[in-house]
């Protein structure tokens, strides 16, 4: 999966690499910001209320 | 021509096993990048729930305590409240509000170590409201009101109210600033020892105990659920140990004094100093 991602980044070696980079900031920020804050309704470990 | 043929049979002859070998290593490379991209996926999930619901929450108490103070200077009953007669002892007004608003702020001195523990409470405890900060459970009493004013607040994360919960000691005020009053409520036990079971109503101040347990909020602490109030009580639940959710910490205080009213004290009262 990643092999595949790494040679169809375009660019010389540095580039790829900041491509990479920045593809992988991108992942983690709608991981952060989209996905998460939608999936932790359904997660059992954050209840703090009784009953 | 035997010449000719030869190398093509080897080159056919080699390739055969050298496809099986790649299709092999690719799937074993495959479920590996897959496995581990799962646990980065689980590594950023914690990262999430610690710092990035902080942030929220933080945004969140940020709008939450501008609305409060807007709606509180808003209200004529209590930006100018009307004098009580002299003597007479000062009954602040009744608190109505709908689900999700806010209506109370929350200090706790001993929390912020003289920094100054608030965080504005909104009405509900569904996860919607405590994502914004701590949230008053429905049908229990209100603050200054006999039974028992009952709040939860999340542990780690969302801003983590409640975090040092255990770090409260017997006597420990807790104060409600509400529109017109300032309630001081005194956490159960005696503070000389730190003995949190000293209490004659038999209420412990703090407690363990499991996620069904819901007679902590009920009208008398560890009472039957419906029951009668027998006094003015506060209780504070988040969960227990820190990362999990397996049981709930329980704080119980008891109302210490009359309500103070804002026009009297527009600074809050001197428990607020811890």
């Amino acid at each position: 999966m990643y092999t595949w991602i790494w040679r169809r980044l375009p660019g010389s070696l540095p580039v790829k690499a900041l491509g990479a980079l920045i593809l992988f900031l991108i992942v983690c920020a709608v991981l952060l910001f989209v996905v998460f804050p939608r999936l932790e309704p359904l997660l059992p470990f954050t209840a703090v209320t009784v009953g | 021509m035997s010449i000719d043929l030869e190398p093509d049979q080897d080159r056919q002859a080699a390739d055969v096993p050298r496809r099986r070998g790649d299709l092999g290593r690719t799937l074993v490379r495959g479920v590996g990048q897959t496995l581990i991209t799962f646990g980065l996926i689980c590594l950023l999930f914690i990262v999430y729930e610690v710092w990035v619901t902080d942030i929220f929450a933080a945004r969140a108490q940020d709008q939450l305590s501008q609305q409060i103070h807007q709606q509180w200077s808003d209200d004529p009953t209590v930006a100018a409240p009307t004098p009580a007669p002299a003597g007479a002892p000062f009954t602040p007004a009744a608190i109505d509000v709908t689900i999700g608003d806010p209506f109370a702020v929350l200090h706790i001195p001993r929390l912020a170590g003289g920094a100054g523990f608030s965080r504005v409470v909104v009405e509900g405890t569904s996860q919607v409201q405590l994502a914004q900060g701590p949230g008053h459970y429905l049908g229990t009493a209100m603050p200054g009101q006999q039974g028992n004013a009952a709040f939860a607040g999340h542990r780690v994360g969302r801003g983590s109210p409640f975090l040092d919960l255990d770090k409260l000691r017997p006597g420990d005020p807790i104060v409600v600033e509400t529109g017109d009053a300032w309630f001081v409520y005194r956490v159960l036990g005696d503070p000389a020892t730190g003995d949190f079971s000293t209490d004659p109503s038999g209420i412990p101040g703090r407690e363990i105990v499991l996620p069904t347990a819901l007679s902590v909020i009920a009208p008398t602490p560890g009472g039957p659920t419906g029951g009668p109030a027998t006094g003015a009580y506060l209780t504070l639940t988040t969960c227990h140990p820190k990362f999990s959710a397996r049981q709930r910490m329980v704080i119980h205080a008891r109302l210490d004094g009359p309500p103070l009213s804002r026009a009297s004290a527009p600074n809050g009262p001197a428990a607020l100093e811890g």
